[in-house]
């Protein structure tokens, strides 16, 4: 009797432990993350006044395996004079680092659109920015739901 | 590991002022740096592709940073206005493994 009850509360032990454990790293890492886009965000941002609109991102609402999501960054833009989209930065929010992937383009380019396939550890937010040759940024954001995630192995 | 080959498709002629789509992908296993090895429990060292150019006539009209978070075997799609006949030239540089390159004509029709 003495030693059953040993074993479950040993047992019982064990499982808070690691439940525990879990949960702590859990939160502190999502939060790390989560400080982690922001600051990427900001870095490429800076001190301008983001618009929505011009952006576009072509995504799976649903991605079945994380490892290879199909990826569609397009900028509206003549790619002509001052109507130029130099750059799209694309991150993922959810991702052990929120950096995926920065697209430079130039007149000889004919228009803003560029694919890839990216890794998706679970499910999140993919963000892009858009940097003009004027100086504006354009935003857009897809939140892709993940079966499988694409990261650890 | 498996030999690191890039592949490309390029139209091979176009009209002048004519945009392509231009499909790209180097055979790489994009090691993330996130991984584990399943035997030692080590992580095992990112070693990816981190960067990819496509230039006509000599002219860099396309660039890439590329991160861990690009898929194994990286496949990039871009477009190129086609000013004139020339060359596209690619260019993938690695982490560990040295630089890749080739180059595809496009004729003018």
């Amino acid at each position: 009797m003495g030693e059953i009850a040993n074993e479950i509360t040993r047992r019982h032990a064990l499982m808070f432990g690691v439940a525990g454990a879990a949960s702590v790293s859990f939160g502190l890492s999502a939060f790390a993350k989560e400080l982690n886009t922001e600051e990427a965000i900001a870095a490429f941002v800076g001190d301008i006044e983001v618009s929505d609109g011009k952006l576009e991102i072509d995504i799976p609402e649903i991605a079945e395996n994380g490892h290879a999501v199909p990826i569609e960054v397009f900028v509206d833009s003549a790619m002509e004079d001052d109507d130029v989209a130099e750059e799209i930065i694309v991150f993922a929010d959810g991702n052990p680092n929120p950096d995926v992937v920065t697209f430079k383009f130039s007149t000889l380019s004919g228009e803003a659109r560029a694919s890839t396939r990216m890794r998706l550890a679970q499910t999140q937010d993919v963000i892009a920015l858009a940097r003009m040759k004027d100086g504006s940024i354009h935003r857009a954001s897809r939140t892709v739901k993940v079966t499988i995630g694409g990261c650890g192995g | 590991m498996a030999k690191i080959r890039p592949r490309v498709k390029v139209p091979k002629k176009a009209r002048v002022g004519e945009i392509v789509t231009i499909k790209t992908l180097l055979s790489h296993p994009m090691e993330s740096g996130q991984r584990k090895d399943a035997k030692t429990g080590e992580i095992i060292p990112q070693d990816i592709v981190n960067y990819f150019s496509a230039s006509f006539n000599g002219e860099k009209f396309f660039e890439v940073d590329v991160n861990p978070a690009v898929s194994t075997n990286p496949y990039i799609q871009f477009t190129l206005k086609v000013p004139e006949a020339g060359t596209v030239s690619f260019l993938w540089k690695t982490d560990n493994d040295g630089d890749f390159d080739t180059k595809k004509k496009i004729k003018v029709v």
